[in-house]
């Protein structure tokens, strides 16, 4: 299989759903354990051909579907899982937006959501107009204001256009944390700064990210934008997105169907 | 803070990767300390360089205390980094792109430019100790005048000459290092209550009132300890420029805030929970009402009024006290209270001080103190205050 359309395969939101079986499985094990660690040896499996990565004609970008996401949280437990993120701070995570009556915007997202969200909701019923799910993550910015500010270049975008730091360089400053305009970065507690990596270490090898492939509606994809046939750029072509504060110039790569103005 | 406990003060939303603050009461030490610096320099400066000859008995105090402050600038950085072993990464590697990379630079030119200075500026006294002592002694003089005890005229004139040399290259740079330490914060387009232009000068001129206060109650309790009169030119000069440096400096610290009050941008309506809220008491109690207000009022009463000796120490003494803690109370409510708020514009966070941790109070006040246990050390050493000042008799009396 030729690597651009093992990519296709794997990249794309609709494919990843059609795979057999596998969201039906999904939806039964809500993400549990057991249903990561099968997927990511099918994952591995069909990987194994994609081995040479060239990041050259790469440049990765990440979209959500606001529409689809149904805050089950399970992308919140697979990226856990996969990147040992310690608790208490979180690379991804999903917030809940709740409008009640007379304009009032809710939003919470407990523990990230690592549980996803309890069906009661902490407001009157009654009062709900409409309610729904953002996951977030970091957006692997074109012009990221984190890789500007950080004083030894420990974090750095890398040639494919992945945000990265560089764990054995950073020093624990933390500006990047204070110059990140979305709350994408945390200190770990060995000392250095830390984020989403849009799971590099499996997306040079082919692999979807984690939690593109925990997601049970596939409302999370990636891909590269370089590419036109690629599955992203297909599915931005074909829909009205928008950024978080574009107003910042910050340029970022994370792609939002459906976005709400208050969602910052 | 106990999670849970930080937990229960969160208000509304904030980002679940916001809920603990970064940068703690080290970072808030940090810009307060390098602002003595370049505040003491600047002081300094207004004698070697401008000339001004009331404030010549404590010259050469500000010039040491300059240096003495500039040696402690980066322990709480080095305390508050996540892997302090790995701090030269910022010499070694420094980032084009980063405002924070140039500390090392700036830093390092600072501190060359002072030492420098201070070594010129003490060698004439070096020399003298050294030609006065013997044995052990003579020999660390010698060498702290690097083995040359030449001392005449022509060599006084040098020293003069390279003092006012480096007073002079000192001053930009010193307003370099504070006005840079501000922009560390202003350039940070994510966080409203930081970025603004204005913030540079805002730091700067705090800066030069800090130093100029810790000079002032310095000298004032350094003379009540040496039971010396108080050298009342020196402090009436210095109250004058305390007075009109705390006014401009205040000023630009409120304009700032009303006109992003009154453009009433959506960050606007966050700042003002946060200042209402969060902040109330650091920053409208005490670095608004208490302490720039009143030290505005006692300075200008001192200014304006003749009053008699005892009256009008107590007002600037009390001034110094107070703009000292205003210009502290302004590092706490820039570095935290700009950590306070949400970037989801949502929220506030919350945060306490430990008092023994790593980035404990008792830290952060050690090494505000050790600065000044340093200069009593300094002026065993080589006097620092001339000897045809009040306190440099003192020195001369009690020599041992
Ligand atoms: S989202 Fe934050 S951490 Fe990620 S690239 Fe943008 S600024 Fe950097
Ligand atoms: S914490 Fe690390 S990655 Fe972030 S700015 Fe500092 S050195 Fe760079």
């Amino acid at each position: 299989m030729k690597k651009r359309e093992e990519a296709r395969l794997i990249h794309d939101a609709d494919s990843i759903a059609s795979i057999t079986g596998r969201r039906a499985f999904l939806k039964a094990g809500a993400a549990g354990a057991a249903g990561i660690l099968f997927t990511f040896k099918l994952q591995d499996l069909l990987g194994k051909e994609g081995a040479a990565y060239d990041p050259k004609g790469h440049w990765w970008g990440f979209m959500v579907d606001l529409t689809k996401c149904i805050g089950c949280g399970a992308c919140v437990r697979a990226c856990k899982a996969e990147n040992n993120v310690p608790d208490g701070y979180f690379r991804t995570w999903v917030e809940r937006y709740t409008f009640l009556e007379g304009g009032d915007v809710k939003v919470d997202s407990p523990d990230g959501a690592f549980n996803g969200f309890s069906s009661d909701p902490p407001y009157d019923p009654n009062l709900i107009e409409k309610s729904f799910f953002v996951p977030k993550l970091c957006n692997h910015c074109a012009k990221a204001p984190c890789v500007q500010v950080c004083p030894v270049g420990a974090s750095y975008i890398s040639e494919d256009g992945v945000v990265l730091v560089d764990h054995k360089h950073c020093i624990g400053c933390g500006y990047c944390i204070q110059a990140c305009p979305y709350g994408s970065r945390f200190l770990s507690p060995e000392g250095y700064a830390d984020k989403c990596t849009l799971c590099y270490h499996r997306i040079t090898k082919g692999l979807d990210t984690a939690c593109v492939q925990a997601c049970p509606v596939g409302a999370r994809a990636f891909g590269n934008l370089d590419d036109p046939d690629s599955s992203i750029r297909k599915m931005l072509g074909k829909s009205r997105y928008g950024v978080l504060k574009a107003d910042l110039g910050t340029e970022p790569k994370c792609y939002y169907i459906g976005l709400d103005q208050e969602v910052r | 803070m106990m999670e849970h406990e930080i937990m229960n003060q969160i208000t509304g939303f904030v980002f679940p990767n916001e809920i603990h603050v970064h940068w703690t009461v080290m970072i808030v030490m940090y810009p307060y300390i390098t602002g003595l610096v370049a505040g003491a320099f600047i002081v300094s400066s207004l004698y070697h360089l401008f000339g001004k000859e009331s404030l010549k008995p404590i010259a050469r105090f500000a010039l040491v205390s300059s240096l003495v402050f500039l040696v402690f600038a980066p322990m709480p950085l080095l305390l508050h980094l996540g892997i302090p072993e790995r701090a030269f990464n910022i010499m070694i590697t420094p980032s084009g792109t980063s405002a924070m990379a140039g500390f090392g630079i700036v830093y390092l030119t600072y501190m060359i430019i002072v030492v420098i200075e201070v070594w010129f500026s003490l060698r004439a006294d070096i020399v003298k100790r050294a030609l006065e002592s013997k044995g052990v002694k003579r020999f660390f003089y010698r060498a702290l005048a690097l083995f040359d005890l030449s001392l005449d005229d022509r060599t006084n004139a040098l020293d003069h000459k390279v003092v006012k040399f480096f007073a002079a290259l000192g001053i930009p740079v010193a307003c370099f290092l504070h006005g840079y330490v501000g922009f560390l914060f202003g350039s940070i387009k994510a966080n409203p209550w930081w970025s603004t232009p204005l913030m540079f000068i805002i730091f700067l001129l705090s800066a030069i009132v800090s130093g100029i206060a810790v000079l002032i109650f310095l000298f004032f309790v350094i003379s009540w300890v040496r039971r010396v009169t108080v050298d009342r030119d020196v402090i009436k000069t210095l109250a004058g420029f305390l007075w009109g440096f705390m006014i401009i400096d205040v000023t630009l610290e409120i304009m700032e805030v009303l006109s992003v009050a009154y453009e009433q941008t959506e960050a606007w309506q966050t700042i003002e929970i946060l200042i209402r809220d969060k902040l109330f008491v650091t920053y409208v109690v005490i670095q608004l009402l208490l302490c720039s207000l009143v030290p505005f009022l006692f300075l200008g009463v001192n200014s304006v009024l003749r009053l008699r000796a005892k009256m009008s120490n107590f007002l600037v003494f009390s001034s110094s006290v107070l703009l000292l803690i205003q210009v502290l109370a302004m590092r706490w409510n820039v570095v935290i209270g700009g950590q306070l708020m949400s970037k989801s514009f949502r929220g506030y966070t919350s945060y306490t001080p430990g008092i023994w941790e790593k980035e404990g109070l008792i830290l952060a006040f050690v090494i505000f103190t050790v600065p000044f246990l340093l200069l009593r050390m300094v002026d065993g050493i080589v006097p620092l205050f001339p000897p045809d000042s009040a306190l440099g008799r003192w020195t001369l009396e009690h020599r041992t």
